[in-house]
């Protein structure tokens, strides 16, 4: 088991002949990942390596039966990309897309809700059950079936984390960047409630940033809700006020959403914050 | 993106919504006319600079003579400028506001952004204006009015009007804010906007509403729709190393410290600083080279943390996932022979063919010192910055 993905996903990319496209669909595709068709306008019968290219999201889904769309398209037409696939039957949107208007997520995550499709992303990595279904851009080796669920704003970072899990020889089952932007499509708490449930995942990592209220949000649901035991790592204590640091949704405006705030709040509903990157496979190899 | 406050007055005007009369200037040489034009009998002049605490600093006053507002400006034009809030940093100030000087009977707040928790925009409302609205969430949640709206259903003046009247003991005033919500509602949506306030939106006279300051942020990512906007940029709104990160595709944030740090993605970019801080450093730096990490983009992030002076050693943190370590490595090299790297440099590498990595690290006949673990990697930049220091403070 595992959450929302696994090796019987089909899974299209819309954006399949543009260059980080054609990179990653074949990568994943590579890990095992059924890539079953891509979408670029126009350029419906080509192929990228053995996947075939459709005009359309309605032709992809008609002819190869995929439910999950992985997104490249460029930012300003990621939106009618992800509204293309709420529409024709996609159940799972990931879209990797960095840099779409605030508003134009608004509008998706508002329509993709009423339409009870699930959006992550965007502007993440992606979403990987280990050795089964890699939809996004993380690589793929470093991750190893196991024990931990990680759910991340970042992506880089979870790369360490889930590193140093493999290592630890703990491994994950699900790994899911949930993406660095104001508004996204699937938050923490979310999937803490699907890892809850997941009878595989024995613990799950939290991995947050400053800005947003998001944390706090989770740790006050894993306090009421989760019997399973959650660890946390927050980075950004020395970001300054005001500053974007890198991620859209990476501010602490005025007085909210620093690090301190979030450790603190984490910390008082019981939930371990662990302070040292470098210590997060021996900490979880401690619970276990 | 931010504006300044005479740019927001322009736009709510072309919304509708009531401002004070007023002119912004340049020079001293129009503060004169433009006090004799706005004066009743004073004038506000305020500094336009894009940072909070203007007032607090003096560079908000009445003017009572057109010598004043000529002092004023003369005083403050082309010159630094800084507040409690800006951190130790100063800005020069291209340009003054002279605006008449309105008697005001009671200051609210009005303000429009994303709520992120609920994936919509917010109308707040509150009667305690003037003051910083984050206190006022804080001290008294139950002051501010919430109005959720969605994309496809704008707020209307009647829907706001129901959700405040009940705070005022007639329906003018309220009437008067409703208006001007709507108003500001319809910008805050055709013109991506990330957060807009009115603070004060001032009853005036007794029965008269009008803004009398503005805020505007823009939404940097749909800039590329709206040119009106991306126009009105001040290239002065950004620390100049971060305006040149930005041209190479990097992204840089100044931090005051004297440990560099080049990092592949902005979380772990965030972790590194916080494990120099951790090992008792100060960062100078965020910088993200994005996920890739290419010896370009490594010799221009290099270029770009050396132009601050304070730096004294330089720590790089990459993971290497799809870009293997020893492709990293060999850019990591190329990048510090071609700039002639002088302060210490420390790599920690972790991921795909981390040994070869390493390897080409230390057969590169440079001096770089290579660190397993992220921890030992922020202890060693900060030890060997200090080092670096006791044999540079003479020379400086």
């Amino acid at each position: 088991m595992s959450i929302l993905v696994n090796r019987a996903t089909k899974v299209i990319c819309q954006g399949i002949t543009g260059k980080a496209g054609s990179f990653h669909s074949l990568k994943c595709h590579e890990y095992g990942t059924q890539l079953v068709g891509g979408v670029t306008p126009k350029k419906g019968g080509e192929m990228v390596g053995p996947i075939p290219v459709f005009n359309t999201v309605s032709e992809a889904v008609t002819k190869t039966g995929a439910t999950a769309s992985m997104i490249y398209v460029p930012a300003p037409f990621a939106l009618a990309a992800i509204l293309e696939a709420v529409d024709n039957d996609i159940k799972l949107i990931v879209c990797i897309t960095e840099g779409i208007p605030t508003l134009d997520m608004v509008r998706a995550v508002a329509y993709a809700k009423s339409k009870q499709v699930r959006i992550i992303g965007p502007n993440c990595p992606g979403i990987i059950t280990s050795e089964e279904c890699k939809i996004g851009i993380m690589p793929g080796y470093i991750h190893k079936k196991g024990r931990v669920g990680v759910i991340s704003r970042s992506g880089t970072l979870t790369y360490e984390a889930v590193w140093q899990l493999t290592q630890a020889g703990l491994g994950q089952t699900t790994c899911i960047g949930i993406g660095g932007d104001p508004v996204i499509g699937t938050g923490f708490i979310d999937l803490l409630e699907l890892f809850e449930k997941d009878p595989e995942t024995e613990a799950v990592l939290l991995i947050g940033e400053i800005g947003g209220s998001q944390e706090e949000e989770a740790a006050a649901y894993i306090e009421k809700n989760m019997k399973k035991k959650v660890l946390s790592f927050i980075a950004g204590t020395t970001a300054p006020k005001g500053k974007r640091m890198g991620h859209a949704g990476a501010i602490v405006s005025g007085v909210r959403g620093s690090a301190q705030e979030k450790i603190a709040t984490l910390e008082q509903k019981g939930i371990t914050v662990i302070r040292d990157l470098s210590e997060i496979g021996n900490t979880f190899k401690k619970i276990f | 993106m931010k504006i300044h406050e005479y740019q927001s007055r322009d736009l709510l005007e072309k919304y509708g919504i009531p401002i004070a009369l007023g002119q912004v200037v340049f020079s001293t040489a129009e503060a004169a006319g433009a006090f004799k034009k706005f004066a009743n009998p004073s004038c506000v002049a305020k500094v336009q600079v894009l940072m909070g605490g203007r007032g607090k600093a003096g560079g908000v006053i009445h003017v009572h003579t057109a010598e004043e507002a000529e002092a004023f400006c003369s005083r403050f034009l082309g010159k630094p400028f800084s507040t409690y809030q800006s951190a130790g940093e100063s800005k020069i100030v291209h340009a003054v506001l002279i605006s008449e000087d309105r008697r005001i009977d009671e200051e609210y707040y009005l303000g429009i952004a994303i709520d992120r928790a609920h994936d919509q925009p917010v109308i707040l409302f509150s009667r305690e204006g003037g003051v910083e609205i984050e206190e006022v969430a804080i001290a008294k949640p139950e002051a501010i009015t919430r109005i959720y709206f969605s994309y496809t259903n704008l707020p209307t003046k009647e829907q706001i009007f129901s959700q405040i009247r009940k705070q005022f003991s007639e329906d003018k005033i309220p009437s008067q804010i409703a208006d001007i919500a709507a108003k500001l509602a319809l910008l805050f949506m055709e013109k991506d906007v990330s957060l807009c306030e009115i603070n004060p939106l001032a009853l005036c006279g007794g029965s008269t509403i009008i803004a009398l300051d503005a805020k505007i942020v823009f939404d940097d990512n749909a800039l590329f729709r709206h040119l009106d906007v991306a126009a009105m940029k001040d290239p002065d709104e950004e620390d100049e190393r971060e305006r040149k990160a930005k041209e190479v595709g990097l992204n840089y944030v100044s931090m005051g410290g004297n440990v560099g740090c080049l990092v592949n993605g902005a979380g772990l970019a965030m972790a590194t600083m916080d494990m120099i801080k951790m090992a008792g450093g100060e960062p100078s730096n965020f910088l993200d080279v994005g996920g890739g990490a290419t010896a370009d983009q490594v010799r221009e992030g290099f270029k770009i943390i050396l132009q601050d002076p304070r730096v004294e050693a330089i720590l790089v943190n990459i993971f290497g996932g799809i870009m293997k370590c020893d492709v990293i490595a060999e850019g990591v090299i190329q990048a510090s022979r071609e700039i002639d790297l002088k302060v210490p440099l420390v790599v920690r590498l972790e991921g795909t063919r981390v040994d070869e990595g390493r390897d080409l690290l230390k057969n590169s006949g440079l001096q770089i010192i290579s660190c397993r673990t992220i921890k030992e990697a922020a202890q060693v930049s900060v030890q060997k910055a200090a080092e670096y220091r006791a044999q540079h403070v003479h020379s400086r």
